[in-house]
Formats: structure tokens, sequence, C-alpha cells
């Protein structure tokens, strides 16, 4: 039997364009990251080398102006310096050999030891900050002749702030940078999912037995173009042969029925030939058997073209309720020679779908015919009509031998039959023929146990109107 | 009968108009599509029979190149094809029977009975006689000898169609097709089971039997 499936179509979340997506994108935002704070540290340490050079050369001048001028001159030129009004990030402090200040913009010489080299890190008490966050200075301490100590400095407040503000820009920029990624990513997904859904779309359409369909092309020549060609190559080759299988069986028919015809034709020759009526029996049993073999012959090529068939759009209108009676009338006076009782119940309401009569009535024979074969004399056979909501569902039921579990999936395939049936007439074509129908309808069918016998449940979707 | 065979098979046609020819009927033959239609016009025929696949002029516009000029020879359509459209696509092209090879000759035989007795009867009958078996059609009543019998709607339907046909054969597809509008053989032959309960109710209690069994063809039902 041909599944029928139903179209799934790809969720973004699962697709793997997507992981891919993600994946791209924060490896994107990684190395924008690494990008960042290399950034930020390479500036961060040439801000600090700048200070440095700064203070270097106050130093220097300073120097000078002590060597010249002594302590009275460096004091006078650092009050000069620290005058209220020019109060800068400047840090200006020198100290007699007791530590005493003697001139500078610093209350006391700070309680921090320094490095070997003399740069000393501390916090500035006294200035106000903006962010209630300790202000942070840095100096380096120049030792003079006689004993005092002499403070070079620059507050880090400014400094401070403009990291923080470059720090804050690259966060924005990496954040912005990783939305953007997604977006592009997804868009990009997006689009992807778009045509890959055509294909996808397109494959289950084929797979549901329309092989005329294609995938779309756009021409623009891009991978998808060439992979939506390439695929279509495929499926018309595919065609090609379904269509060479298909004629090579039409051929079967038109080349061994007809010989076999003839040969049963020649037979009926034969036996009108014959005077003596014992004569014509053996040549009247040959004859059907050739009726027998035409006959499986002929259902086997129904189910195979029937198989083969699209969604057929000469499908109509059909009301099941008369092809169940149909098919009942047809069969009761065989059940009542078997002492059968044959129960039908049917619902008086509108029980049409879509479907073809013919096949329809043959699919209802089928079954009853087998209800009737194998259930025993006086047994009972029910056949049962009801509409759902979604479906409307024939039901047959029989209380004869039934079906083991294990064969119940067997007996569509084609000349199957049950070890237990084998003896009595039949070709195993008839339950192939109705899975065939049923496949067609866009039906499904089940056998249950109906302890004892056999059930069968067919359910046919409803017509949308 | 005069009839004419439109058949491009060698073997099936030397078959077809052995047979026709042996069974006392006067039979023409075509090769091809063309030369079928100009012989269907030229010639009053009784029964035209067909296949679907000819060379030069496919079977189906043959026929309703026919229909079209008012020729209303009865026609068989012969084919290997059998699915439900094949025989659809048929009867709308104006044929009147159609036929799947392959086919025995007696099936052939009781169908162009049928057809051409089909176009000399009317339909317009409002009752139907065969010995002292009697069919009001229109109160729906059946005696025989006088003594109704009483008839399910479905054995009526059987009996009207062989009542029709009577003195024909007729076969079990021709009844399935006819009576039950069934266009495919059921695995069990249920028809012979249809027959002899209408045997039961028309023949058992009277005297001679009406209903006969053909052997490897059918039933006839004959006074």
């Amino acid at each position: 039997m041909r599944a029928t499936l139903s179209v799934r179509k790809i969720s973004l979340l699962r697709s793997s364009t997507f992981f891919l997506t993600m994946s791209y994108v924060s490896v994107f935002t990684l190395s924008t990251l690494m990008l960042m704070a290399f950034i930020y540290l390479h500036t961060s340490s040439y801000m600090v080398q700048q200070t440095d050079a700064i203070i270097e050369s106050e130093i220097n001048g300073l120097r000078e102006s002590y060597r010249h001028d002594g302590i009275p001159g460096l004091t006078l030129l650092i009050a000069s310096r620290v005058k209220p009004e020019s109060v800068g990030s400047v840090i200006l402090l020198l100290v007699d050999p007791r530590l005493n200040v003697v001139v500078g913009n610093l209350n006391r010489w700070p309680n921090v030891p320094g490095t070997p080299d003399g740069w000393l890190n501390f916090k500035l008490e006294d200035r106000p900050t903006v962010d209630e966050t300790a202000r942070w200075a840095r100096a380096r301490r120049y030792r003079l002749a006689e004993g005092f100590l002499l403070l070079v400095g620059r507050d880090l407040h400014d400094l401070e702030m403009s990291r923080k503000a470059i720090a804050r820009t690259l966060i924005w920029g990496l954040v912005i940078a990783a939305i953007m990624a997604l977006v592009g990513g997804l868009t990009m997904t997006r689009r992807l999912l778009r045509r890959l859904e055509l294909i996808n779309q397109t494959s289950h359409e084929i797979i549901n037995g329309d092989l005329s369909r294609r995938i779309p092309t756009d021409n623009t020549g891009d991978d998808f173009d060439q992979l939506s060609t390439n695929l279509n190559q495929m499926l018309d080759w595919i065609g090609e042969l379904m269509e060479g299988v298909r004629r090579v069986s039409d051929n079967i028919a038109h080349d061994l029925r007809t010989p076999l015809a003839r040969l049963r034709n020649h037979l009926d020759e034969l036996k009108s030939d014959c005077k003596d009526v014992d004569d014509a029996e053996p040549v009247e049993q040959a004859i059907q058997e050739a009726d027998g073999l035409l006959a499986t012959f002929n259902a086997l090529l129904r189910i195979a073209r029937i198989e083969s068939e699209k969604q057929p759009d000469y499908l109509v209108d059909v009301d099941l309720s008369t092809v169940i009676r149909d098919a009942v009338d047809l069969y009761e006076p065989l059940a009542e020679e078997k002492s059968q009782s044959l129960e039908v119940s049917i619902p008086g309401t509108q029980n049409n779908i879509r479907g073809d009569r013919d096949l329809l009535s043959q699919v209802v024979a089928n079954i009853l015919d087998n209800a009737v074969k194998y259930t025993q004399p006086a047994g009972t056979i029910q056949v049962n009509l009801s509409n759902g909501p979604l479906s409307v569902s024939l039901m047959i039921a029989d209380s004869g031998s039934g079906i083991p579990v294990g064969e119940r999936e067997k007996v569509f395939q084609r000349f199957y039959r049950l070890e237990s049936s084998r003896s009595s007439p039949g070709n195993g074509l008839g339950l192939s023929l109705v899975a065939a129908v049923v496949t067609l309808h866009n039906a499904k069918i089940r056998l249950e146990g109906n302890r004892p016998g056999l059930r069968v449940v067919i359910d046919f979707p409803k017509p949308r109107h | 009968m005069q009839l004419l065979i439109i058949e491009d098979d060698m073997k099936t046609a030397a078959y077809l108009c052995k047979g026709l020819k042996e069974s006392g009927h006067n039979v023409d033959h075509a090769a091809d599509g063309k030369d079928g239609l100009f012989m269907a016009m030229e010639n009053e025929y009784d029964a035209i029979v067909i296949d679907r696949m000819l060379p030069a002029l496919d079977g189906l516009s043959v026929i309703r190149t026919l229909r079209a000029a008012n020729k209303s020879t009865p026609v068989l359509v012969l084919s290997a094809l059998g699915e439900v459209d094949d025989r659809v696509k048929g009867l709308k092209a104006g044929s009147d029977d159609y036929l799947v090879k392959p086919f025995a000759f007696s099936e052939l035989m009781a169908r162009l009975e049928a057809l051409t007795r089909r176009s000399e009867g009317d339909n317009s009958q409002t009752a139907l006689k065969v010995g002292d078996l009697e069919m009001d059609l229109l109160s729906r009543e059946v005696r025989r000898a006088g003594t109704p019998i009483e008839l399910q709607p479905r054995e009526f339907r059987l009996l009207e169609y062989l009542m029709r046909h009577a003195g024909q054969v007729v076969t079990r597809t021709m009844l399935l097709e006819n009576v039950w509008d069934y266009h495919f053989d059921p695995q069990t032959n249920v028809i012979d089971v249809h027959i002899s309960r209408l045997r039961g109710k028309i023949d058992r209690e009277f005297d001679p039997p009406l209903l006969h069994t053909i052997r490897g063809a059918g039933y006839s039902l004959r006074a």
C-alpha cells in the first residue's frame, strides 16, 4: 500500500539552516567581542602611557627649576601652578624631610607604598566625585638633594571617565553588531527556508502520487536554482521510467491476454465441435481454467492502473448508502443460501463522498464476498455506515475465522493468502484491489478482530465544499 | 445480420469474421479507421464492431463522425483498455456497448444480438409477455398462467431485462452491467444465485420451464 504523507512544514527553529545561522551569529559576536576588548585594552594602556609621559616631562621641568633656583624657587613655581583656579587634573606636592607639606594641592603625603622606581597609585579622599566612586590618582615621587620629596601626578578621574565612555561605546557597538547579525541571519534563514520549503512541498506532492509536479525555478542559476533544475531532471527521468513500466504492463496486457483469449476461443470452438456431452466436459474445464487466468490477469492490471492513478479528477459525489445497499442486495441471496444473517445499518444522513462508484462498489463487493465466504453457515455479517464530523466510516464485520494479528497487513499484498484459506477459491487479489481503491480515495482501512471474526473499517474523508 | 468489423489485428479480425459467418451473418471487414468509416457511411449495417485503437483514424473518432452524420447504426467498441473512464469515453462518443479484450466469442455474440434487437424494439411497451409469463410495467405486477408472483424490486428488474431480451442469450456480465450497473466481475458467481432464486419463483410450480441455462455462455428466457 502507498503511504499517504501529510505535508509537514519545516519549522524555523528545527531547521539546520537556523542552527548554522545561530553558530555563525555566535562566532561573529565572539570575534567582535575580542576585537573590541583588544581596542579597549590597547587604548587604555596607551592613555596610561601618555599620562606617565606627561608626568615625566613635568618632573623634568620642575627638576630644572630646582637645580637653578633651589627649594625656594621650586616652592614658588609649584605654588603658582596649584593656584585654586588652575587646579585641574595636576597633582603637585613638596614635603620636607619630615614629610610636612611645604607647598602643593594635597593635604598630606599619600600613605601608600610605591614601586621601586617611584610610582604611586592612591585614592584622592578629599575631592568630590560625580558617581560616588573613589577617585584615583597616579604620581611619581622625586627625591631632592636636601631630603625634600617632590610628588608629581595626575588625577585619573577624567581618564577613567573617558575609559568608561570608550567601554560603553564599544559595548553598544557590540550589541548592535550582534542584533544586526541575528536579524540578518534570520532573514537569510527565512529566505533559504522558503526555497527549501518549495522543494519540500513539491516532493511531498510527488510522494502523494502527483509525479507531474516540478520544483519552480527562477533561472538565476544560483546553487538553489541548480539544485531545483537537477531534481526536476531526475523527476523527469523517474517519470519516464515509470511510464516505461506502465507501458510494459500495458504491453503485457496486450501481448499475453490476447493469445490467452485466443486459446480460450479455440477451446470454445473445440467444445462446439464435440458431439458427445462427455467429450465436452474436459474442454469445458479447460475453458474455466483459462477464464480464471484471464480474470487474475485483469485483476492485476486493474490494480496496477488504480495504483498509478494520480489524484483523479473524475471523482464525483457518490452516495455511499446506495453503493452499500446495491452491494448488499447483490450478496444477500448468497448469504441467505448459507443461512447467514446480513444486518445492515445506514444512517439517514447525507453519506456522500468524493469517489468512483464502480471502484467503491467493487470494494464493498470484495469485502462482502470474503465475509460470506469465510463465515460459517448461520453466522452473522454486519454492515454499518456511520457519519462522523470529518469522515464517513464503513464497517463490515463478520463472525468468521478472522485474520491473525500478525497477518493483517500482509493480506493487502498481491497473491497473499492465509494458510487456512488456500483451499478455498480466490486469487489473493481481492484485498489488494481494496487497498488500492482505498488509497485512491485518500481513505484509511484497518482490520480488527471481532471476537470472533474480522472487522474491516474504512474511513473516507468527507468532501470539502 | 449485416455486420461490419473494423479491426486492425488480422488474427482477431479473421477469428471474428469466421465465427460470425459460421453463425450465419454477413460480415464486412475494414483494417483501419478511414476505410471503416467510409464503409459504414456507404452501407446499411445492422451493427458495427470497432476496435478503439486503429491506424489512420481511432475508433472513437469514427463513431463521433458517424453520429455527427446522423448514422444511428448500433456500435460495439472493443478495447484492450478496461478502465471505467475508458468505457465512459466510449459511451460519450456515441457507442452503444463496450467490450474489453480479450472476450469470449459467446459474449460478443450475445451483445450483438441484444444491440440489434434494442435498435428494433421500442421502450414504450407497457407490458411484456413470454409464453404464459406476463409483466405489467405500469402496475409492476407479474403473473404466470394468471397466478400473481411476488418479486423483490431487483428480481423485477432482472426479470424485466430477461423478458426484454427473450429468446436471446444473456450473459452474466450483461446482467451485472444492466441490472446492477456493475462493470466488474465479482469474485463469486453471485448472478447464478439470483437466477436460481428467480427460477424458483417463476418456474418451479409451472410447466414448461422458461428460464434456461446456456452452458458456458449465460441464460436465456424463452417459451
